[in-house]
């Protein structure tokens, strides 16, 4: 099953930053990076949990808040040598620039 | 008149004690050396790499006849001593040469053993102790092919191996079942000679050698069971003797080794004895770190201090052939009323053997991988109960516990306490600090400041993952004369200068203009460029929020449940009934869960969850507060006594004093945090010798320090200079930190900054330059013009900012 839902649009989310979906399953962090792709990840970082919507977003990675690990925003896996993966989520922009999310259907 | 002191055996020990013994009084003596061999100190370790012809002659010299002449030592080189006069206290070398001495100090090392077989005196038969050896085995691997080693120890491994180097054939013979029995267990020593012989090393062994063969020179080696091989070298390398022959013939008392107490004093109380040569408690020794404690305690109680004692030393062991990694240490075979935890990946070529005893580590054999060598030694000698940790000691120390991300190597991980050079006795602790502080950045820097890896070299890997880990990293480290971060090759420095010289204001000029390697940047370059254009161009340059670190973003600092804290600001730690009421009922409206004092005189409101904080903030503000700051690279606070308005003692009114310094300065970015402090005696009640920029109040005015801070790494202030009045105080205290935010690099707080430029240069700028500190002081004004707005009320205000702090969607 596959459902998508809008969830805002584009300018709603910083370039270089993140914003926050809540869903009764925990938090997505939906991220805009420096040349306007959209990734969506559960906002848990595998390392503790810590908030990847608010890391420092470059190229298509996230820094987590609390500990530093860097998180491949395309696949939710840790750059190595650290370890561990998040969910990632479908998500496309219209060409109206509605943001819509793919909950129900897990990419990774 | 300087007592004398005389030293027999220019070698290792001896002169490490000499070197001790400087670093404690080193106008005492007047000090004369013998040496047998022709060459001032220099590390016998270093041989089998010399062998090997990894290292020269030149590079093992440890101290040059220059060190002798600089400290006022009377260096003979190639004398032996032949005769103590203990009666009239002199020695006689055998070329007449004397010496009186008051005190004596044995050094004479060891022999290395000659087996007693039929032509041992042939030519081409050598031992393997000091650089005459080498260069006798270097001259006949130029002209023969076949070397035979007698040993299959530690040192005859490491001359097969460099004789291997050098060309030759090269067969070890050794008379016990496996390699280095002494400090290997049976697998242990069998994959050592697996891949010794895939390097082409070759082995008679078990075998006993019955006889040396030819005629003038040697020809080859008969065994036992009849075998004969040819050899045009054969190295003996069967172990050492300590040298006691002078001091047998001077009537000290001498078992194995020339006996000595615990203040290392041999029968005879004004002769000292240290290294090889010596016995202690029953133990002789024949690495270098036990001879280096000697060294410590023999000089402590030359020096006159007499506190030191020398009670034995626990030793491990570790192989200097390139490319195979060994460690052993304690009990390594085990036995009765132990227990062993082992590992064998034999494809991998790994093997690790821990013998417990009682909970504890009693001895280890690592081959492979000793990464955790120096842990498991320090928890064997700390004889630390390991039963907590048992399930994960083999897989080495990173593995314990959840202490920290896993981009930390194995360097990064060991405890400060933990000893690197097992040689000279260092810990990571004292390396680390030895970077920090002095500012090195290559191996040879730690080297000389530290002596770690200046030995037997086999730690030099962990010397420089530990140099990487303290220098480098990109996770909150100080920066330091290294590129930026991996985007770039230019340092903080050039960075600075360049936005400066080039009037770069943006970051993606700043990035193009030099040659950034990413489209991006990182999180360690962004902020920091970040930070370089607001603080060089403060009118022009526009603030980035998404190259800065989360708290500084939403002006509070992140806790480890993604909840916030919150801290106004409280002037001076000063406040009132009412204000406290506010945050009172700030803390009921938004359910605070914890509300603490700091230590930084104010109020803690913590975990607080993001979408509250605006509403939060406008509360606050309503009351009159504003951010404290206590999440920025900016000013802190701001703590003061009660000072001269209450205290006895107080000398001005450190209160206002500090209140007034906080109106001034607070808001401003700087390259770290930056706390201040105003006592108002110097009893110092608050705290300000160990401030970024401290005042103590005194009768005459007010001292003014700088450079201090408390955290990692205490460090206590510099005075800057006294001045008297309060406006004064607040000009030298602005100059100061724009001095700092013009010239500090990013992430370098106040005081290795200061250590960095020097307290003079600091001085010169702020003290004897009235113009330079003037014009300081107006751009520091000019620069809070733009940065001394309260973020919390422009967040609060601004609806398309307040809207970032909620979620963009609840789905339900
Ligand atoms: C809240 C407080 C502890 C407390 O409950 O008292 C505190 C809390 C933190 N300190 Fe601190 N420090 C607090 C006073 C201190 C002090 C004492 C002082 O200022 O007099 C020190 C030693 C003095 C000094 O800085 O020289 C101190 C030395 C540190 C250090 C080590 C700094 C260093 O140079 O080595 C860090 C780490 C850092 O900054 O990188 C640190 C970092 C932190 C951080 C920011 C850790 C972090 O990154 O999350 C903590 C934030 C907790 C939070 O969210 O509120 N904190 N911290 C204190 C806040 C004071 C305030 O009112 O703003
Ligand atoms: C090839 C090799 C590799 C080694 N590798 C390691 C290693 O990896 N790790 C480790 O810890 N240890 C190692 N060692 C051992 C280490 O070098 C010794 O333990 C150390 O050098 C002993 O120091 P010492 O001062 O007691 O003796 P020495 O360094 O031998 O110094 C004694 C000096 O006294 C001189 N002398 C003797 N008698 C007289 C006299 N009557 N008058 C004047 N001078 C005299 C000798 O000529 C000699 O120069 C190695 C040794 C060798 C030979
Ligand atoms: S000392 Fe400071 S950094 Fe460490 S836990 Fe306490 S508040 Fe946090
Ligand atoms: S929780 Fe993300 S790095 Fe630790």
């Amino acid at each position: 099953m596959s459902e998508w839902i809008e969830i805002g649009r584009l300018e709603d989310i910083p370039v270089r930053g993140a914003r926050v979906v809540r869903t009764p399953d925990g938090e997505v962090a939906v991220f805009r990076t420096g040349d306007d792709r959209l990734f969506a990840l559960d906002n848990r970082c595998p390392h503790k949990d810590g908030p990847l919507s608010e890391g420092i977003v470059f190229d298509h990675k996230v820094a987590c808040p609390l500990h530093n690990w860097k998180i491949e925003l395309e696949t939710g896996s840790a750059v190595a040598p650290d370890e561990g993966c998040v969910r990632t989520y479908p998500v496309e922009v219209s060409a109206e620039g509605v943001v819509r999310l793919c909950l129900a259907q897990a990419a990774a | 008149m300087k007592e004398k002191l005389v030293l027999i055996g220019n070698g290792m020990a001896g002169v490490r004690t000499l070197e001790e013994l400087l670093k404690l009084a080193p106008d005492l003596y007047d000090i004369t050396v013998f040496g047998s061999e022709p060459y001032p100190n220099y590390n016998r370790i270093l041989l089998s790499p010399v062998l090997a012809g990894e290292k020269t002659i030149d590079d093992i010299i440890l101290n040059d006849r220059a060190w002798y002449e600089e400290n006022g030592i009377t260096l003979h080189t190639g004398r032996t001593v032949v005769k103590i006069d203990r009666r009239n206290r002199k020695v006689i070398a055998d070329d007449g040469t004397e010496a009186e001495y008051d005190r004596l100090l044995l050094a004479t090392g060891s022999h290395p053993i000659v087996l007693p077989l039929p032509g041992n005196d042939l030519d081409g038969v050598v031992t393997f102790r000091d650089i005459h050896d080498v260069e006798r085995m270097i001259e006949a691997a130029r002209k023969y092919k076949r070397a035979v080693v007698i040993g299959g120890g530690l040192l005859g491994l490491e001359a097969a191996n460099g004789l291997m180097a050098q060309g030759m054939d090269v067969s070890v013979v050794h008379i016990a079942d496996w390699l280095m029995e002494r400090q290997l267990d049976p697998y242990a020593g069998e994959l050592l000679k697996r891949s010794l012989e895939e390097r082409g090393m070759k082995f008679i062994m078990p075998a006993v050698t019955e006889a040396i063969l030819g005629d003038k020179r040697v020809e080859g080696v008969r065994f036992k069971d009849g075998l004969e091989v040819p050899a045009d070298l054969v190295v003996m390398a069967v172990g050492i003797r300590p040298n006691v022959d002078l001091a047998k013939s001077a009537g000290l008392y001498c078992e194995r080794g020339v006996v000595v107490n615990d203040t290392l004093q041999t029968f005879d109380p004004r002769i000292y004895a240290v290294g090889e040569c010596v016995q202690h408690r029953g133990k002789t020794y024949g690495l270098v770190a036990p001879l280096f404690e000697m060294a410590k305690v023999a000089a402590n109680h030359l020096a006159h201090l007499g506190y030191a004692r020398y009670e034995g030393s626990v030793t491990s062991t570790k192989l200097k052939v390139t490319g195979i990694d060994l460690f052993s240490a304690g009990d390594f075979m085990g036995g009765e009323g132990t227990e062993e935890i082992v590992m064998k990946d034999a494809g991998h070529g790994v093997y690790k053997k821990l013998v417990l005893k009682d909970n504890r580590i009693v001895g280890t054999v690592l081959y492979g991988d000793t990464v955790d060598g120096a842990w498991y030694f320090q928890l064997m000698k700390d004889g630390t109960d390991v039963s907590e940790m048992r399930d994960t000691l083999m897989f080495g120390q990173h593995h314990l516990g959840d202490s920290g991300h896993g981009g930390e190597n194995a360097a990064a991980a060991m405890a400060d306490d933990m000893e690197v050079c097992g040689c000279n006795g260092v810990c990571k602790g004292e390396i680390v600090e030895a970077i920090t502080k002095k500012g090195l950045f290559t191996l040879d820097e730690v080297r000389a400041h530290t002596k770690a890896s200046a030995s037997c070299g086999s730690c030099t890997g962990l010397v420089e993952q530990i140099l990487a880990a303290t220098v480098g990293g990109d996770y909150d480290a100080s920066p330091k004369e290294k590129p930026l971060c991996p985007c770039t090759d230019f340092t903080h420095q050039q960075v600075r200068e360049a936005i400066r010289e080039r009037r770069l204001t943006r970051m993606n000029e700043v990035m193009r203009a030099l040659d950034w390697r990413t489209e991006d940047g990182c999180p360690t370059c962004r902020p920091a460029l970040n930070y370089y254009l607001i603080s060089t161009w403060p009118a022009e340059a526009q603030d980035d929020p998404a190259s800065r670190f989360i708290n500084e973003r939403v002006h509070a600092n992140i806790q480890k449940d993604g909840t916030y804290s919150v801290v106004p600001r409280i002037w001076g730690g000063v406040t009132t009934p009412a204000e406290l009421r506010a945050i009172a009922e700030v803390a009921e409206k938004y359910q605070v869960p914890t509300v603490k004092i700091t230590g930084g005189q104010r109020i803690d409101l913590l975990g607080v969850k993001k979408e509250d904080l605006p509403a939060m903030w406008a509360d606050l503000n309503a009351a009159g507060f504003v951010s404290g700051h206590a999440y920025g690279k900016a000013l802190r606070t701001v703590k003061t006594c009660v000072g001269s308005e209450w205290c006895r003692f107080g000398t001005q009114d450190s209160t206002a004093l500090g209140i007034q310094l906080e109106k001034v300065t607070w808001g401003s970015w700087m390259p770290h945090k930056f706390k201040m402090a105003v006592s108002g005696c110097p009893r110092n009640c608050a705290e300000a010798t160990i401030k970024d920029f401290g005042v103590v109040c005194v009768d005459s005015g007010y001292e003014l320090h700088i450079g201090g801070n408390g955290g990692v790494k205490v460090r206590a202030t510099d005075l800057l200079t006294k001045v008297a009045t309060p406006e004064e105080v607040i000009e030298y205290c602005c100059a100061f930190i724009q001095l700092y935010r013009e010239e500090g690099w990013y992430l370098e707080r106040t005081a290795p900054w200061v250590e960095r430029v020097g307290l003079n240069y600091v001085k010169q700028r702020i003290n004897e330059d009235d113009e330079g500190r003037r014009a300081l002081y107006q751009r520091f004004l000019e620069s809070q013009k733009y940065a001394q707005q309260d973020p919390w009320a422009q967040l609060a205000q601004e609806a398309s900012e307040k809207k970032k702090f909620i979620p963009l969607k609840q789905v339900v």
